[in-house]
Formats: C-alpha cells, structure tokens, sequence
C-alpha cells in the first residue's frame, strides 16, 4: 500500500463542461460496450423509410402534394430522421431511472457533480446517438435512391435539426423521470407526447392534403419545426429564413426544457 | 478548501424533523421526530435501530440527498442546509443499493468518482490501484461489476466512497445482504478506517453485533429519535449485572411469585417456559434462585447467566427486541406507531 497523502484533495472547482465530459464518457462506453440498442432503434426508422417509401410511392402524385419536392423517399427520409431522434430522446430519462434504481444517483448528487453537468451528460449522449442514427438513416435513403439536392450542407442542418430536436425532448424525459421515478409513468408520458406529436407534423404527409386545424395545430410543433428545417435544407434551392427560425426555435425549446428539467433535481431532492 | 473547523465534532444533529407525504388522502408519514446526536472527529459513530426507525432518513439529510423540515446539521463544520455544496466536497457516501455502474470495471468507477472530485488523472489512477489493493480487488480491476459478487461489489461501493479521501464516510447499511465471510472482511476494513484514513464514519446498521464491534459510540434510534447515547460498553454497563434465564420444565404461573421473594433478583419477566430477570452478581444469585424453585416444586431443565448484551439495551430502551423488528416491514412499523 501507498503512503497517504495529507492534503485534501479534490475540492479544486470544476467546471460544469469537464464533470459533463466525464459523465458522458462514462455513458458512451456503456453504449460502446452494448450498442444493441443503438441498432435496435435503427430497425424501426428503416422500416418506415423502406417500407412507407415503397408503399406510398404515389402520394406525391395526388394533387396537392408540395410541387417540386422530388419523390417520396426524398421526402420522407427527414420524417424519419426526425421520429427516430423523437421516439429515442422520449427514452433517455430510462438512464436517470436505472441510476436512481441502484443508488449510483444518490452517490453522484452527494459528490460534487454538478446537476447541470448531470443534465447535460445524458442530453449530449443522446445527441452523439442522434447523429450517428441520422447519418445511418440518410445513407440508407440514399443507397435506396433518394437524392438530396441540398447536399452536404443540407445533411448537417438535418443532422443539427434532429440534435436540438434529441436534445429537448431528452431533457423533457430527464425531468419525467426526476419527477416520477416510475418506468411506467415515463412510457406512459413519451408515447402520450410522441405520437400525437409526429402525426400533428409533416413528418410522413404533406400538411397541404391534411385538414387545416392541423396545419395551424403543427405551427407550434418543435417535430414540426424540425422536420420543416430538414425539408428545407435539402432543397436545391434553401429558403435560408425559414431553416434558421426553425433551428432559433428549437434551440429556444432546448434552452428552456434543460434548464426546468436541471431543478427537477430540487424536487427529487425535496421528496427524497 | 474546506474552513477550519475548531469544533472537534465532525456530525452534529439537532432535532432533526423529517414527514414524508404517503400519498393522497393518507396522513403523513414521520420519520423523523427531533433526533439528535453528536460524533467526535475520527471516531466510528453508530446509529443502530430496526429498518424504519429513521436511520436512512438522518443519513440523507447529512449527506445534503435530503432536507429537514426543521432542525440543523452540521458535517465537518459545515451547514448541511446552508451550504450543501461545500458538504459535498468532504463526505463520502456509500448507499445500501449499490452505487456503481454495473457496464464499468472498478477501475473506471473509481476513476470517475475521483476525477469528479477534481483530482487530477494522476493521482486518481494512483489511488484507484491503492484501493483496489486494499479491498483485494486487483483480480477482478478490469472486469465489469456487473460479474462481481455481493461481497466484491460492496468492496467496490465502499472504495467509491473513499476514493477522494474524505473527512466525514457514511456507510448505510455496508453488510447487509452479505454473506458471514463477506461480512466479517467488512468488519475487518471498517474497523481500521477511521484511524488509517484519519476521518469520521457515520455507520448505520441493524446488527448489534456489528455496532458492538465496530462503533466507538453509538445511538439507538427508535420511532424517529435517540433514545440512548453512549459507547457500547457504557450503554450496558446502565443495565447493571447480569441476565438470568431460567428455563422450567413446563409454563408455571407460579415462578414468578416464588422468585420475587429472592432478595438478589429483580427485573423479573415470565415468557413461556423463561423466566428472565437482573442480578448485580450472577455466581451469588443463582443458588438462592435454583432452592426457591425447587422448593416450591418446580422443575428446572436450565439455567444460564449473561453479561448484558446490546440486545439487553435495545431490549430495555424501546420495549421490543431488535432481532424481532428488524424483520417487520418499514411501513408497517410506521402504521403501527
């Protein structure tokens, strides 16, 4: 055994950047170690887009559909990007359940972490999910002959779009699952909030064949938000105002939705 | 930095008050009930009472997991509800569930919970191999916990807890669920911490057996506060002399009344076949207790003396013996109340 130091160590202030790189490392070689579910939540996506793709080849024949949008799988291939990055992010409070489950949340709110590297940790983990999902996604779009005229550029703004989209509604998960501590309850929640929010968008039809309530309904919809950015990027010509209201928008949603699911630790703390 | 503290105290608690809401239209639930106590720098402090009695509770608000209602607490000096965050910085802290990620080997856990506590890169690797060492892990360093068993993984909890050399060490429960080898090589390391590692364990537990051997001083919690204080051995020391126990052949109401006309027995109860009761010197009180019932005609089949135990205490402090409430559920003991 080695001598013991005197001097107390570890009472050096630490950034909330360096605790969260130390926090997200910790859960990317968890998902390095076990990426089964990295590739469970492409089976879905894939799906959608080969299958919708093949089966609806023809609603962008009806009258109505968007001119000038280019064919379906072109279309859609941002839905899908966009529900992938939704259904993943509504699960991300499952991490904060499984740490409250053994007592590894206790330890860490009794060390120095701070809450919003805590917070931030699992949001930034979901968002290198999204990225390397929207990119898997793209690709298959591509190999299944989709063709993107915004290219390379329009890829990152899709990319970016599903990113704050992940990085919102992990945040909102996060703070279900502070509040609840049930796996029940946070199911229950993200499939009450995801799916009315994917079919209240254009993610897989275009909103001009939809009744107009639900036009107006998706206006104020962040999938909606995101999916209209993504569309837009990958248009050959890019109307640059709409993509960056969007991504201001979704990026006001990430701000405010990390920022009330970090005092969510306040009540976990006080109902402790 | 952590202030200078002059106080030799390392924990101090004063009437600590703790209600948890049961849910909608159910009374709430007291856990704490203005408990206090106080633990000396560098000593093992035991808070010994069956699960429910408000031990769990009292080591969350002090690790800061937690707020009182009312009442105050310091920890190495430092408010625990003024400043939660320089109390963060010189505790550790060991759950009853274990506090490791399962997909980590210990290395990795170790490493993280030092460098979260600011220690450089170095040094963490360095203490991270010392403790693996100590706790006899180095076999097992690199493998996941998720293959430990009960005992390595508590090994490895207790390390977390260590890792940045804390003043003050909460271990909540440490042994429990561990088997009597596991449990004794606990013993052996907590028994040395607290002069090796120069700091204060906090030690919650519902052995006796384990607050008599490893705290220094120790406070029996019962319903929400202390209901005695002292070192193990002051504590049955207050019960004065030794235990008899009388076994009779068969239950005879008449034992009772023949053995409170023996002048050196007091403290008599009659359970069944035993007949309990106190005496200040065993070797002289049990002829006397053996004539008169034999005299009376009552059959005897065995007699023992015993030095007070902390059961005795436990016993005598809170009118129900430990090794039968420890089994009773939490909630059920609250409901009861």
């Amino acid at each position: 055994m080695t001598t013991t130091q005197m001097e107390p160590v570890g009472t050096r202030p630490l950034t909330v950047i360096t605790h969260s790189a130390f926090l997200t490392g910790r859960l990317l070689r968890t998902l390095w170690r076990m990426p089964t579910f990295l590739v469970i939540g492409l089976v879905q996506p894939v799906i959608w887009l080969l299958l919708f793709g093949q089966l609806f080849r023809s609603v962008v024949n009806l009258p109505g559909f968007t001119p000038g949008s280019g064919g379906f799988l072109q279309f859609l291939t941002p839905g899908v990007v966009m529900m992938t990055a939704l259904f993943a992010s509504a699960w991300a409070g499952t991490t904060y359940l499984q740490d409250i489950d053994r007592d590894v949340m206790d330890r860490l709110l009794t060390s120095p972490a701070s809450r919003g590297a805590m917070m931030c940790a699992t949001m930034a983990y979901q968002a290198i999910q999204t990225v390397v999902q929207s990119l898997v996604i793209v690709g298959i779009a591509l190999i299944a002959g989709a063709r993107f005229p915004g290219g390379v550029a329009g890829v990152g703004i899709t990319v970016l779009a599903a990113v704050l989209l992940a990085l919102a509604f992990s945040a909102l998960s996060n703070g279900v699952a502070l509040l609840t501590r049930q796996q029940a309850t946070l199911i229950a929640i993200s499939q009450f909030t995801t799916l009315p929010l994917m079919f209240l968008s254009s993610a897989v039809m275009d909103l001009h064949l939809a009744p107009s309530w639900v036009g107006d309904v998706a206006g104020y919809n962040p999938v909606e938000w995101a999916v209209v950015a993504a569309r837009q990027a990958m248009l050959a010509h890019t109307d640059r105002g709409t993509v960056g209201t969007r991504l201001g928008l979704l990026t006001a949603v990430v701000l405010v939705m990390g920022l009330l699911a970090t005092r969510a630790f306040r009540a976990y703390r006080k109902s402790t | 930095m952590v202030a200078v503290w002059r106080s030799a105290m390392a924990l101090e608690a004063v009437d600590l008050v703790k209600t948890y809401s049961a849910g909608r239209n159910k009374p709430p639930v007291t856990a704490l009930q203005g408990l206090s106590f106080r633990a000396a720098k560098g000593t093992v402090f035991g808070l010994l009472g069956p699960n429910g009695a408000g031990k769990s509770t009292t080591v969350k608000i002090l690790s800061t997991l937690s707020v009182a209602d009312s009442g105050s607490a310091r920890v190495a000096g430092i408010d625990v509800a003024a400043k939660p965050d320089r109390v963060r910085q010189a505790i550790g802290f060991v759950a009853q569930k274990p506090g490791t990620d399962p997909m980590g080997t210990a290395t990795e856990n170790l490493l993280l919970a030092g460098r979260i506590h600011g220690m450089s890169r170095r040094d963490a690797k360095a203490r991270a191999g010392e403790l693996i060492d100590r706790f006899g892990l180095a076999d097992a360093a690199n493998r996941p916990v998720s293959t430990y068993s009960g005992g390595m993984a508590r090994k490895l909890d207790v390390a977390l807890g260590l890792m940045h050399r804390p003043q003050v060490l909460f271990l909540d429960e440490p042994t429990t669920g561990l088997d009597p080898q596991a449990r004794s090589e606990m013993w052996h390391e907590i028994a040395g911490m607290a002069t090796d590692e120069q700091m204060t364990v906090l030690l919650t537990t519902h052995y006796l057996d384990e607050a008599d051997h490893l705290a220094d001083r120790l406070a029996i919690v019962d319903h929400g506060t202390v209901v005695a204080e002292g070192t193990p051995e002051e504590l049955k020391s207050e019960l004065r002399g030794d235990a008899v126990q009388v076994e009779l052949a068969e239950a005879d109401g008449r034992a009772r009344a023949v053995l409170q006309r023996v002048p050196e027995l007091r403290e008599i109860t009659m359970d069944g076949c035993t007949v309990r009761g106190r005496t200040d010197d065993g070797a002289r009180a049990l002829p006397p207790v053996l004539g008169a019932l034999e005299d009376a005609g009552i059959g005897v089949t065995s007699a023992t003396l015993a030095r007070p135990s902390l059961d005795d205490v436990y016993l005598r402090h809170t009118g129900h013996s430990l090794e039968t409430a420890g089994d009773e559920d939490p909630k059920g003991l609250e409901a009861a109340k």
